[in-house]
């Protein structure tokens, strides 16, 4: 006799296997009819099979870790500056990026945005083009040419009618940002913008064009450039940015910032928390690492992006991070500046315990991993 | 989107609550604004009751006994705690999507 979904779903519903795995399960025995013993033998065949594959109790876990992921790390290019994939925007790629990113760098060396766009605007060229004029940074230098004319003393920006049409940036708007940044007098005329600088010196003058020049007159500060692509595989419009800045985007219409994301994972724990970090860490490792050919399983970076992340904050692998926080004294002075560590433990007179691997390697016990993690007591037969 | 209605605003019927919500959201939606928690790259979170912790750490207590200060952690300056309106001392469910799993859940405790 089959058994109803019901049934089955009851006695599947309290195994304790993985989402994926007891969702297949369940699926495929609604397709079968199965009898009621036959479920049984099923599950136990099924959990038999799980618990082989779970990892053995007292496993280094963590050195299989980072033996997985370092022996491809050999293989890859030391030093790539690609266009990843990505039109003209240049990116940090393989063994500099996969540092970065265990570094948990303040700022990555080429910070990057992805920016996916609101419905409306998805699949609209014009618009999306709109809105990238809106994001990147438009500075006098791209409007038209600077002049000084030192017998008037007066700074002279011819402006390129056409380019600022397409910017979608009028004279006045252009005159009025500098007046507000600079803080000196500004003459419109036409096109043509004239800046007279405070007072009348020479060195004034040339500080002026300087700061002329840095002045952000449309757009965010930090970004660049944007690249505009039609992606394929889902048929929209997306920009890319060189730079990254998610803060200033969040209020901008247009963008779908439930998309959006930067390849800064400090600035993804800044705006999104830890468990974005954590994702975020995992999306950057994994994807370095198959631009280069070479597959490491995703348990082996996600135990990686576990540890980093597991006190609340991004943290870096090495001696700012993970391994200088050790609690042994003789698991830190083995790793980096050996010195250091073992004064400082004897100016406090720190104790160590000798819990870990590394401490108990150096004075020569045996270390609790794997069968070294079980004491066997022996039933004596009373004779 | 998520919502929260101050109460006492005077809705005369669930119905009509319920719709001011919906038209609350359309606006929002169409302004820009975007909840954080809509996120693709942040899992669901919740806080969980006292009773629930409990129960949690006994899960976690089958070989010896924990205490909740040895769960991972979370500050409690965390953009999404501080949107879900967490407290310290909270633990937080985590349900993370897994390239493994499918579905995983997971444990935070709210600290300073």
């Amino acid at each position: 006799m089959a058994l109803s979904e019901k049934t089955i779903d009851e006695t599947t519903k309290n195994l304790s296997l993985p989402f994926s795995v007891k969702n297949a399960l369940v699926s495929d025995l609604k397709k079968v009819n199965v009898s009621k013993k036959e479920l049984e033998e099923i599950i136990e065949r099924i959990m038999d099979i799980y618990s082989y594959s779970t990892i053995e109790p007292c496993e280094a876990a963590g050195v299989v870790s980072a033996q997985s992921i370092g022996e491809p790390g050999t293989q890859m290019t030391m030093r790539t500056f690609h266009y990843a994939g990505v039109a003209e925007i240049n990116v940090t790629l393989g063994l500099p990026r996969l540092i970065e990113i265990v570094d948990a760098r303040k700022k990555p060396s080429t910070p990057m945005m992805t920016v996916y766009l609101a419905q409306e605007y998805c699949n609209d060229r014009d618009k999306a083009r709109e809105l990238a004029w809106d994001i990147e940074a438009t500075h006098i230098s791209h409007l038209g040419s600077i002049s000084t004319d030192i017998s008037e003393m007066t700074l002279t920006i011819d402006l390129n009618e056409k380019v600022i049409i397409h910017r979608n940036i009028t004279p006045a708007e252009i005159a009025q940002k500098l007046e507000d940044e600079l803080g000196v007098s500004i003459v419109v005329e036409d096109n043509r913008v004239i800046i007279r600088p405070e007072k009348e010196s020479y060195r004034e003058l040339l500080q002026l064009v300087k700061n002329t020049q840095n002045v952000t007159l449309k757009g965010i500060k930090d970004i660049k450039r944007v690249v505009i692509r039609k992606e394929e595989n889902i048929g929209e419009y997306v920009l890319y940015t060189e730079g990254s800045s998610l803060k200033k985007l969040e209020g901008m219409g247009g963008v779908d910032m439930t998309r959006t994301i930067t390849n800064n994972i400090h600035e993804i724990y800044e705006v999104f928390g830890i468990e974005a970090a954590r994702n975020s860490l995992i999306k950057e490792a994994t994807d370095t690492l198959r631009e280069q050919g070479l597959t490491v399983d995703v348990r082996h970076i996600m135990l990686v992006a576990d540890i980093m992340t597991v006190d609340g904050e991004v943290k870096a692998i090495g001696r700012h991070g993970i391994s200088g926080e050790k609690a042994s004294v003789l698991a830190r002075a083995a790793f980096e500046v050996t010195v250091n560590h073992l004064l400082d433990a004897g100016i406090r007179g720190d104790i160590d315990e000798l819990r870990g691997v590394t401490e108990n390697v150096i004075i020569g016990q045996p270390i609790k991993l794997g069968t070294g993690h079980i004491d066997l007591v022996a039933k004596q037969n009373p004779r | 989107m998520h919502l929260k209605i101050p109460d006492g605003r005077g809705f005369k019927s669930l119905r009509a609550r319920l719709l001011f919500i919906q038209g609350m959201n359309v606006i929002m939606n169409n302004s820009g604004n975007f909840s954080l928690l809509d996120h693709q790259l942040i899992p669901h979170h919740m806080v969980l009751s006292e009773k629930e912790a409990a129960q949690v750490l006994k899960e976690f207590s089958s070989l010896q006994p924990i205490e909740k200060e040895q769960l991972p952690k979370i500050k409690s300056t965390d953009p999404v705690i501080m949107e879900i309106g967490a407290k310290v001392g909270d633990i937080i469910k985590i349900i993370r999507k897994s390239q493994t799993a499918g579905e995983g859940e997971f444990y935070r405790l709210v600290i300073e």
